[in-house]
């Protein structure tokens, strides 16, 4: 299809790069005026921070429903060949939008992001990530609610900070669309170096920029790394589109798998999986918890999604799937492992999602629809689910200044709020293990049967042993919140309506969705079709 | 008669956890008695569904369904009890009714505790009248969360220790379960969860019909109901458990969740593999006689109360292993009243157990001395609770344990004979234990001990009066299992 009769299946794009350039306008608008006013981000939900959050909001939105119209197109090449838009493409897109939704949601009461705090006086990003534990709420000299209010409400980049995001669904949609190795390889450098500077975004935090700093030179060697395999795949086959690639023809078949070798090399960074995991505990804990939140979520899809995309490619039908199996054992094997000794939530959660990455990868492995449609289906789940782990992650060190397991202890006896949130991460931590009634028990249910349908039947027993053992750390957790009394007492009260709200819709997603999954089930059947 | 009894049973006490939190956290009181009164409505209906129970018929009654859960994985909400299940059922809302009275002291968090106490029997009573292999699954791990909680926050001083050792242990098991279950449904034709159709072998196809695979998922299973039993080696985590949990737990745990693993082996290893039942017997035998000894053994060696009652329940539970295992119809009799006696007589031992801790806070045996003469009364119910266990005649106990070993003789002789020792060291520990905490030297110390109350009565006379209804007239119990257990032993005389 050519590039002008394209324009009409791209327009959430559109809209959402027409959005992103707006505010970066209006950044820079705001920039030459003499005297920046600081922008409220939390608060009375004022000032240009909130205007900036709107704006992206209704972007999303719009894109959401065209997204949505678009519905059932089949197969659409755009651009070129250097698009196809397909159903599975269009399902990642509406959950990057839906995604990036929340996390608007998110910023808007992160402390982390305001500036005014930033650095100079909270204490999370004071302690510049030396693994120092110095503030534990209550018992810390600094009085909770009282030192950490804002005192101007100021997030004097709100423009940017939302813009990025805005650019980051452009790209990670531009990735699960691409089936053009060029495309591929500039929608991947398009989403990281959005996402380094993400994680980097506390600027005067030495944690903040060291995890940015850390992420991006990770982010350089992996996509050097998947250029090299690109190039030879190149080389052997003469074309760039991998669905019209001839498959292994020409040349030796080691050519092939070297190549194919090289390329995966560069989605399993995206995807955080080993041995390309390194980057993923220390950008997550650095980075405000907002964009961890995101940064588990989105990119890790999209990571999948141009995955099963090159590699359902005819021009890849050689022994990968076995070798993605090998790499899903150690994956979720050590992300297990490593999460076990973990105090720090934030971290832990890291190591939380490189074990899913591996769950996830048995779908892949299986190359088969079924496992294709057991990620899809595990995407939903993860989705919410980790988002509400990371949303009570923000809700408390937002309170008391610390994520370490201990800020978490005794929060069910902290007044009904308390007793709420405590329940709510309760009900994510069990959905991640994957224990019913919840969705993530379903997801993994849809993983395992896709697995034992492919007769891998030592990867299912593989991936059971792991969920046996993440309980372990996922109930430390709930352990401080309901079986440890809080010293002292303090009780915990819900700022304004988005985070609460946003924590109730996901936990009685997950709680739902658990229980009655046909929707979902129609969802990612039909993408498989 | 389209009224969803059993529906209404096992989502009845839901409703009570559901109101709960929202009651004032300060009214106590209002809180327990919505509590008990949601308990209740089930066990009216047990007892109602005790009474127009067909005995004789073979095949599930009050059946609810099928209906389609979820369409896209041919999932279906069906419910429906026979004779296996039909006593495991109402024991389920006997000892909940019960364990919600044994709860009367707790006073920290009241809330949260009747809420997953009310919760827990949900998940109980589902497991046992669930038909459909998922539904079953959720039901199975539905209980595994309130029984986490309630070990972890109202226990004693390693709770948590012993919260998240069940935990992992029973996940461990529940997800070799899951495994099994995703595999019986990829193999088998029209791919089902639907138990009653699995249970037919001609349905299994694919790898199910290859011996090795049958094997493996047999032993899968297996392994998933032995944790809950608990077979040896599987059994540490019943102790720690079980002397860490508050009284009414440990009932519950005892009463009930024991059995879950012995219901599993009858109504999915059984009828769904014979063929590997028959061949793999032996170890069923085997480890039925060292549970047996070993627990009794283990028991005897206790110095703490609650440890000794746990490791009497090991030894008992593997009286049903024995009886099982003889594929006689006495024997697999004799192995489903063990299940439900047991529930009752134990469950006595720890609310005894719990009357007395509650008084002196401590439970060790040879702390004790002369309670006979400041409890009288107190000490006649560990009397019978104690006789009940050990399998005097006349009791309940003994006409159970005496069906096992009669159907296991037949078969398994020499393991009878074996077995048959434990019967005597049951008799010992707890003729022991008797006498250090109630004959002897009075102890100076507990003079003005409280005499049982009102209260704890009425927790233990109904266990009281169904032992000796069921010592003297076992057919109460018998005929509403007797068809079903014949029907499933059927397949083994072929």
């Amino acid at each position: 299809m050519s590039n002008i009769t394209s324009l009409q299946f791209f327009i959430p794009e559109l809209i959402l790069s027409g959005t992103s350039i707006l505010l970066l306008c209006l950044a820079a608008i705001k920039g030459i005026t003499p005297h920046p006013q600081p922008s409220p981000l939390v608060g009375e939900g004022k000032g240009e921070g909130a205007i900036a959050s709107y704006i992206a909001s209704a972007g999303l939105l719009a894109a959401l429903v065209f997204g949505i119209m678009q519905w059932g197109t089949v197969n659409e090449a755009l651009f070129m060949n250097m698009l196809t838009l397909d159903k599975p493409a269009e399902f990642f897109r509406v959950i990057f939008i839906v995604t990036a939704l929340a996390i608007i949601v998110f910023s808007r009461r992160s402390r982390e992001l305001i500036s005014d705090i930033r650095g100079k006086s909270f204490p999370l990003l004071c302690k510049e990530g030396l693994g120092e534990v110095d503030l534990p709420h209550p018992t810390s000299p600094y009085k909770g609610e009282e030192f950490l209010t804002p005192k101007s409400n100021s997030f004097d980049d709100a423009y940017e900070y939302y813009s990025l995001i805005l650019g980051l669904v452009v790209g990670m949609s531009l990735l699960a669309q691409a089936r053009n190795l060029l495309m591929i390889y500039l929608s991947l450098e398009f989403v990281g170096l959005i996402s380094y500077v993400l994680v980097g975004f506390a600027k005067d935090s030495v944690r903040s920029s060291e995890a940015g700093l850390k992420y991006m030179l990770f982010g350089a060697v992996a996509s050097g790394v998947f250029l090299f395999g690109a190039s030879i795949f190149y080389g052997l086959t003469g074309t760039l589109d991998i669905i019209s690639s001839p498959g292994p023809t020409l040349g030796s078949i080691i050519a092939y798998v070297v190549a194919g070798l090289f390329m995966l090399g560069g989605f399993l960074f995206k995807i955080a999986a080993v041995p390309m995991h390194a980057w993923c505990p220390d950008a997550y804990e650095g980075a405000p918890t907002p964009i961890t939140a995101l940064l588990s979520v989105a990119p890790k899809a999209a990571g999948f999604a141009v995955l099963i995309r090159v590699f359902g490619a005819e021009g890849f039908s050689f022994g990968w799937p076995f070798l993605i199996a090998i790499v899903s054992t150690i994956t979720m094997t050590f992300g297990n492992l490593a999460a076990i000794p973990q105090m720090n939530v934030k971290r832990l959660l890291a190591y939380s999602s490189i074990a899913h990455a591996g769950y996830l990868l048995m779908g892949i492995a299986c190359a088969t629809p079924k496992g294709n449609e057991a990620v899809y289906f595990y995407f939903i789940a993860y989705l919410l689910m980790n988002l509400g782990a990371f949303l009570v992650v923000q809700i408390m060190s937002n309170k008391t200044g610390s994520e370490d397991i201990s800020a978490f202890v005794g929060i069910a006896r902290c007044g009904p709020f308390g007793a709420a949130v405590a329940i709510a991460m309760t009900i994510f931590l069990l959905s991640l293990t994957g224990v019913p009634p919840f969705v993530g028990f379903i997801g993994k249910f849809y993983l395992f049967s896709a697995v034992i349908d492919a007769k891998l039947y030592w990867l299912a027993i593989v991936g059971i042993a792991n969920s046996v053992v993440s309980l372990y750390y996922y109930m430390r957790i709930v352990k401080a919140m309901f079986f440890d009394a809080p010293q002292p007492e303090y009780s915990l009260s819900p700022e304004g309506i988005g985070t609460p709200s946003l924590l109730t819709i996901l936990s009685l997603a997950v709680v739902i969705f658990g229980l009655a999954w046909s929707p979902i089930a129609y969802i990612t059947k039909s993408l498989i079709i | 008669m389209n009224i969803p009894f059993l529906t209404v049973m096992t989502f009845f006490p839901l409703v009570g956890a559901a109101i709960i939190p929202f009651l004032p956290r300060s009214k106590g009181g209002l809180i327990k008695w919505t509590a008990l009164i949601a308990t209740i409505p089930s066990l009216v209906l047990a007892f109602w569904l005790y009474f127009n129970f067909e005995q004789g018929f073979a095949g599930m009654q009050f059946v609810e369904g099928p209906f389609d859960w979820i369409a896209a994985f041919h999932i279906q909400y069906y419910l429906g009890m026979d004779g296996l299940a039909a006593p495991m059922a109402f024991l389920t809302q006997l000892i909940g009714t019960i364990a919600v009275i044994a709860s009367w002291r707790i006073d920290k968090q009241i809330k949260g505790y009747f809420a997953l106490l009310l919760l827990l029997q949900t998940g109980m009573t589902g497991v046992f009248v669930a038909l459909d292999f998922f539904l079953f699954y959720i039901f199975w791990e539905l209980m595994l969360l309130p029984m986490y909680f309630l070990i972890g926050i109202w226990g004693g001083p390693r709770r948590e220790y012993a919260a998240i050792k069940f935990f992992l242990y029973t996940l461990l098991g529940s997800v070799m379960m899951l495994l099994v279950m995703i595999a019986m449904y990829f193999y088998s034709t029209g791919n089902t969860f639907n138990m009653l159709t699995l249970m037919d072998q001609t349905t299994h196809i694919g790898p199910l019909t290859s011996h090795t695979f049958r094997i493996v998922c047999w032993a899968a299973l297996m392994i998933c109901f032995a944790i809950k039993v608990p077979v040896f080696p599987f059994h540490t985590w019943l102790p720690d458990a079980h002397v860490e949990a508050p009284t009414a737990v440990s009932v519950i745990l005892a009463g009930i969740l024991l059995k879950m693993g012995t219901y599993g082996m009858i109504r999915f290893c059984f009828p769904m593999f014979p063929d590997i039942t028959k061949e793999l017997v032996l170890w069923i035998v085997v480890f039925g006689v060292i549970n047996i000894i070993y627990g009794a053994l283990c028991a005897m060696a206790q110095k703490d109360f609650k440890r000794l009652v746990a490791y009497s329940s090991i030894s008992h539970m593997g009286f049903c292993l024995i009886g099982m295992a003889s594929f006689t119809s006495i024997g697999m009799n004799g192995a489903v009243l063990q299940m439900f006696n047991h529930g009752t007589i134990t469950a006595q031992l720890f609310l005894l157990v719990g009357v007395i801790y509650d008084r002196v806070h401590h439970r060790d045996i040879d702390g004790f001395g002369g309670l006979a003469k400041i409890m009288p009364r107190y000490a006649v119910f560990t009397a019978i609770a104690f006789f009940a266990a050990l399998g005097l005649p006349g009791l309940s106990g003994f006409i159970s344990e005496a069906l096992c070993l009669i159907g296991a003789f037949k078969t398994w002789p020499w393991y009878t004979i074996v077995s048959a020792i434990g019967v005597v060291l049951t008799a010992a520990y707890f003729l022991w234990a008797y006498q250090r905490v109630f004959l002897g030297q009075v102890n100076e110390k507990y003079k003005g001990l409280a005499e049982i109350n009102a209260r704890e009565m009425v927790t233990l006379v109904p266990l009281v009066a169904i032992v000796f209804i069921l010592g003297v007239y076992p057919k109460a119990m018998l005929g509403i299992m007797d068809a079903t257990l014949t029907n499933i032993n059927a397949i083994f005389k072929m």
